[in-house]
């Protein structure tokens, strides 16, 4: 087989482990949710994974940790929210304080 | 005009979806410089679907890395979808067939936020939360996509645009609501440490996943129930 089919396949095979594994979470056995100390880890996860995901998406660049315009725009953030502003509010400030700082070159 | 009569779910449903599909561009772009061409760059959008996998993908081509490591890279990159499903079943399930297929398929990080972002004791707010940010990120991820594949390099970073730190916030305001109680509050101080250490030492994708640990830790013993993210 050609390279190009090669790749053809690994696209295939990619998408199809993506959406099983999307779809073994929408499987598991109701009776297993059941279970209170299954119930409480899967309602512990969703806060876990996305807060860990806004820490290293505002924090890492590629391996290495960095402080640049993100933070400063995550403070921002943090304020709005804790100020009770709209969400549309938080996420367009967030925005315009990383490109505003990086168009004045910092970060 | 429409958009004033949205409620606040499907807001928020329309400002995560037009915000992350417009990383679309980059993934078209990025995919294209790496040598896959236009249809192949539209099948990863719309097989994997998962932002993160799908530029692993293309970094591991990218990179001169075969096919199977860029297989390997996106699946592994894509676990925390599964756990994502678990989460969502008291919002979601009965479901099955098609129903299912395409929940499954529309399981990310923004959908799952978006549904967990609605009040608990408002069933149908989660669902609509789910179903529209799901399908919102899914149509819009796509269509810019073929954009950014289209374009190439002659479009700029999004970066400058700030859209990096506008999906870090998004994620933050998101779950914002279920920190109301001191546990779930050490839940995410102590996730968001933890990937942070990791992130110098562990491959991509690891730090995230690692986070499931401190679910476990926390859910383990008997907290009290209002302590319990809903």
């Amino acid at each position: 087989m050609s390279a190009y089919a090669w790749m053809w396949v690994a696209i295939v095979a990619a998408g199809v482990l993506s959406w099983t594994t999307k779809d073994a979470g929408h499987s598991v056995p109701e009776a297993w949710l059941e279970n209170p100390r299954v119930h409480r880890i899967a309602a512990f996860v969703t806060v876990a994974l996305l807060s860990a995901l806004v820490a290293v998406q505002t924090f890492a660049s590629g391996r290495s940790l960095v402080f640049d315009a993100r933070v400063a725009a995550l403070v921002v953030a943090a304020v709005l929210l804790w100020r009770r502003a709209p969400f549309i509010v938080v996420v367009v400030a967030a925005a315009g304080v990383a490109a505003g700082l990086r168009a004045l070159g910092w970060g | 005009m429409a958009l004033l009569t949205l409620d606040r779910t499907r807001q928020q449903a329309l400002s995560v979806s037009l915000a992350t599909g417009a990383y679309g561009l980059s993934f078209g772009a990025l995919s294209v410089a790496a040598g896959l061409d236009l249809w192949q760059t539209c099948a990863l959008s719309l097989l994997i679907f998962s932002g993160g996998s799908q530029f692993a993908f293309v970094g591991v081509i990218g990179a001169g890395g075969g096919a199977a490591a860029a297989v390997a890279t996106s699946t592994f990159l894509g676990l925390r979808n599964g756990f994502y499903g678990v989460g969502l079943a008291p919002v979601l399930r009965p479901m099955r067939g098609w129903r299912k297929a395409w929940a499954a398929q529309v399981t990310i990080d923004e959908s799952t936020a978006v549904a967990l972002a609605q009040p608990a004791e408002d069933p149908p707010a989660r669902r609509a939360g789910f179903w529209w940010t799901g399908v919102g990120v899914f149509v819009a991820w796509n269509a810019i996509t073929l954009l950014g594949a289209l374009l190439g390099s002659s479009i700029g970073d999004p970066a400058d645009w700030g859209l990096d730190a506008a999906a870090a916030a998004a994620f933050l305001a998101l779950v914002w609501p279920r920190l109301a109680h001191r546990r779930a509050r050490a839940v995410a101080a102590a996730s968001s440490l933890l990937a942070l250490a990791l992130t110098p030492v562990a491959p991509p994708g690891v730090p995230v996943l690692a986070a499931a640990l401190v679910a476990i830790a926390a859910g383990w013993g008997h907290p009290r129930p209002e302590e319990v993210p809903e």
